[in-house]
């Protein structure tokens, strides 16, 4: 279908774009890869009355290493987050889970911030987000604020932007040695929302597990901290039979999945837990070399 | 309106168009590049990928007015002085279509695999054309001839 109408600006600056978006009225959005909005317009689920395209304001691209974290640029597409040497040595859940979001003509045109900022539950980034406690940097015509994760995604497609915000970039703190990483990703086709994705963070030494993220895709209005599976893999020997199976078993608690052509909430949460233990499971074998 | 210029299959176009074109509708309708189909509108199928400077890109999912002084390549685009490109040749002689409307988001997005992986493997090539469906289900001969134009690529360009 055809979208409906809407004003159209190119700002080339930050500055630019922060003066265009705050003042063409409450319903413009923020443009960028489009990959995430466009087919919602297209399918006249969303109305904005003017688009303010930030896709050619370069200080909002890239990718930069900021001594404890990594800083990724809003606009940086997914392509360029895969293909990051930074991103791949330090940020290498991001990188696992960024390279499973749709298919490489999407992740050409979509962006890293555009998928956090739709703060869809079922969008890849924003579980990996919350397990890796991601910082936004989001700026106004008042100037800039952080953000944490954990305070980011409100609800359903809803996330802490105020009107007149933009995200500009992410902070994603450097985790260190010893950490093994993993995305487990169900879904039918390379397009298709996760029915279900667990990002794994496992952090282990000599064969004991340390410290342990989990942040779950697709179960509930926003991204989920499995905080009961963190709690309970804490000291456990990754490599004995069953014992992170034990802790996996702990995945749907305090979770509340949506029902859908997909999947319901019962099988849902039945794919947390099969899915959390394989992710622990890939995670504690890969872990970086310890130094 | 929005004043666009924008290069497509090798010729300079200026055009005034709606913010909310689609990119595959600028194609077809304006330009008459019917070669471009567009197969489900939802982002799903890869049927209208074309090239955006280069790389793969579902024109359903770009506004025309994001393209203003960008590259375009399009199906129509890729053969050169009246000779198939070789993902084109490959495609021919794998018989790799069948009712072939999958088939220019297929080559578009094969040539633009190949630039990344001259030689890919069986299982690259099904990764690599994730994003474009061929609902005939005839993936064994176009995997078949992505590789087979692969090879003949590293021939051709040593």
């Amino acid at each position: 279908m055809i979208p409906a109408s809407f004003d159209y600006f190119r700002p080339s600056t930050l500055d630019e774009a922060l003066e265009v978006f705050a003042g063409a009225g409450e319903e413009a959005k923020v443009l960028a890869g489009g990959q995430s909005l466009l087919p919602l317009l297209r399918l006249r689920l969303a109305y904005p009355t003017a688009m303010v395209d930030v896709g050619r304001v370069a200080e909002l691209r890239g990718v930069a290493d900021r001594g404890d974290h990594v800083h990724i640029g809003a606009t940086t597409t997914h392509d360029e987050v895969v293909r990051s040497p930074i991103v791949r040595e330090h940020c290498p859940l991001v990188a696992l889970a960024t390279a499973t979001v749709a298919d490489p003509a999407v992740r050409h045109r979509g962006t890293f911030g555009g998928s956090l900022a739709h703060a869809d539950p079922a969008g890849d980034l924003p579980a990996v987000a919350l397990a890796l406690d991601m910082v936004f940097v989001v700026r106004s015509s008042t100037g800039d604020r952080t953000i944490p994760a954990a305070d980011f995604f409100l609800d359903y497609l809803e996330s802490a932007l105020q009107p007149g915000e933009i995200l500009t970039g992410v902070r994603v703190p450097k985790l260190g040695p010893g950490w093994g990483f993993h995305y487990e990703k169900f879904h039918r086709t390379a397009q298709a929302w996760a029915t279900v994705g667990v990002a794994a963070a496992v952090r282990q030494t000599n064969g004991t597990v340390e410290e342990v993220r989990v942040g779950l895709t697709n179960m509930g209005p926003t991204p989920v901290r499995a905080a009961g599976v963190e709690a309970a893999a804490r000291g456990v020997e990754a490599g004995r039979n069953g014992s992170l199976r034990q802790a996996a078993e702990q995945a749907a608690e305090g979770t509340d999945p949506p029902a859908d052509l997909h999947a319901q909430p019962d099988y849902r949460k039945h794919l947390a837990r099969v899915l959390t233990h394989r992710a622990l499971v890939s995670a504690s074998a890969h872990r970086s070399p310890q130094t | 309106m929005a004043r666009i210029s924008v290069e497509v299959d090798g010729i300079a176009y200026e055009d005034e168009v709606e913010p909310r074109l689609l990119l595959v509708h600028y194609l077809r309708d304006r330009l008459g590049k019917t070669g471009t189909p567009i197969g489900c509108d939802t982002t799903n199928c890869g049927a209208c990928t074309v090239l955006l400077d280069g790389r793969s890109v579902k024109s359903c999912s770009v506004l025309a007015v994001q393209v203003d002084g960008c590259d375009i390549t399009t199906i129509e685009g890729v053969s050169s002085d009246g000779v198939w490109h070789p993902v084109q040749k490959a495609f021919h002689e794998e018989h790799a279509l069948q009712c072939g409307y999958c088939t220019p988001g297929m080559v578009l997005a094969s040539i633009d695999l190949l630039k990344d992986d001259p030689d890919p493997s069986e299982e690259a090539v099904r990764q690599g054309l994730e994003g474009n469906l061929c609902r005939c289900t005839g993936y064994c001969n176009i995997v078949r001839a992505v590789r087979r134009a692969a090879q003949e690529m590293r021939v051709t360009t040593p």
